[in-house]
């Protein structure tokens, strides 16, 4: 065994920022950890690549990443995003940022981004709640959950993410755990090769505040609940991909292609500015 | 196995399984224990010693029992634990 050598993958990290500050088997730092494992792998020139978040724990990944980064205003993350795609097509633009973010404030952006097929990557870290600003309920809270402001059991409906993602017309979904690291990591590098508008949920352990109300009050309990609940299903119909104390099912779930926004837009451009010089 | 097709690798004497090298960032883990539960081959445990953090980070149980799979540095949270291949030039 040794000691004080640099992590391989610090390069792609902000040295001067780590440590991080997400708590003791907060699922966030295996999502920065499988993104930073995915550019390394593909090689990916940082130069080219910008990493924009909201508000939220999770939103504090973008400062961590070692590339042109936004630390935008809670729910705008797309928006920002949007602006950066189409004002610079050739860069790579990608959104990590939680379920309260993307989904609740941030919800009328992620399904017109995805109906637009606008070409950025979204990485949302699914917590089940808001763990930033102290564990409220949340789009994603089970049903029956435990959370600071459903202290007798969530009466909401969830949403199911990876249903919605595909409805809205989004060409990449998947749904991981951060337990499925690598399954996890290989999506993130698709993720970052295609072309359209990409989605990917990664089920997150929040121990300190959403584990902390639901009997698992620490990381690997979280973990565990993932190891025994979770159900690989590839290309099954994300209607029914659920997520309930009983069953998560992961995988991917669409995976096409069709033109971007991006793409017509500049198309759309030259057309007419050559008809209008003819 | 099914016992027909079990025999011995001809190339056994031959070929050298690749060593590990561990390295463990105490100071940067924060205890979370994933990296000890999730090792297929059990390689790592708690230390006593107490970290910069408060916490125990893991110790090597037996360097020569881990396979390079890397699961341990994939799924740390904390980038405080990566695995390397030993470089066996002048043997080891
Ligand atoms: C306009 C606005 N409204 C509300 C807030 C308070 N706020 C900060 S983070 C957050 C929710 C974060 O939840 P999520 O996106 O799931 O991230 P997590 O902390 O769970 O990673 C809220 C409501 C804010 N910062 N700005
Ligand atoms: S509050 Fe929850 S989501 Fe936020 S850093 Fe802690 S464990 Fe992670
Ligand atoms: S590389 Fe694999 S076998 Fe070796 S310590 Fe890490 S998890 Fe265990
Ligand atoms: S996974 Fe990382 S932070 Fe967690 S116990 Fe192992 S070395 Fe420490
Ligand atoms: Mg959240």
């Amino acid at each position: 065994m040794m000691e004080a050598v640099e992590h391989p993958l610090l390069k792609y990290l902000r040295a001067a920022m780590i440590p991080h500050i997400w708590c003791s088997g907060c699922g966030n730092g295996i999502i920065l950890n499988a993104f930073v494992h995915a550019l390394d792998e593909l090689q990916i020139d940082l130069n080219k690549l910008v990493v924009v978040s909201g508000i939220g724990c999770i939103g504090r990944a973008a400062g961590y990443i070692n590339a042109d980064s936004f630390h935008t205003t809670h729910g705008r993350p797309i928006a920002f995003a949007t602006g950066v795609k189409l004002a610079k097509p050739e860069l790579e633009v990608v959104v990590i940022s939680g379920d309260g973010d993307l989904f609740a404030i941030g919800g009328n952006h992620f399904i017109h981004a995805a109906r637009r097929n606008i070409g950025i990557k979204v990485i949302c870290a699914n917590n089940f709640n808001y763990g930033m600003t102290g564990g409220q309920v949340g789009p994603t809270t089970p049903l029956e959950a435990l959370t600071t402001t459903t202290p007798y059991g969530n009466i909401e409906h969830p949403f199911n993410l990876v249903h919605l993602a595909a409805a809205s017309g989004a060409t990449y979904v998947a749904r991981w755990t951060t337990l499925h690291v690598r399954m996890l990591t290989a999506s993130i590098k698709k993720l970052l090769q295609r072309k359209g508008f990409s989605f990917i949920e990664v089920v997150s352990p929040c121990p300190e505040i959403y584990g902390r109300h639901n009997k698992m009050r620490t990381g690997l309990e979280m973990m565990e609940w993932f190891r025994e609940a979770s159900v690989i299903a590839n290309f099954s119909d994300p209607a029914k991909a659920e997520i309930t104390p009983e069953k998560i099912v992961v995988g991917e779930f669409v995976d096409i292609e069709k033109p971007t926004y991006e793409q017509l837009l500049y198309e759309k451009m030259a057309k007419l500015m050559k008809e209008e010089s003819e | 196995m099914p016992e027909r097709l079990w025999r011995t690798p001809l190339d056994v004497e031959k070929i050298s399984r690749p060593k590990a090298e561990i390295y463990i960032l105490k100071d940067q883990c924060k205890g979370c224990g994933f990296c000890i539960h999730y090792c297929p081959k059990k390689v790592l445990e708690e230390s006593d010693e107490i970290n910069a953090r408060g916490v125990h980070p893991p110790r090597v149980v037996d360097e020569k029992n881990c396979v390079l799979c890397s699961f341990c540095t994939a799924v740390c949270p904390d980038f405080a634990i990566f695995v390397k291949e030993k470089q066996c030039k002048d043997g080891c």
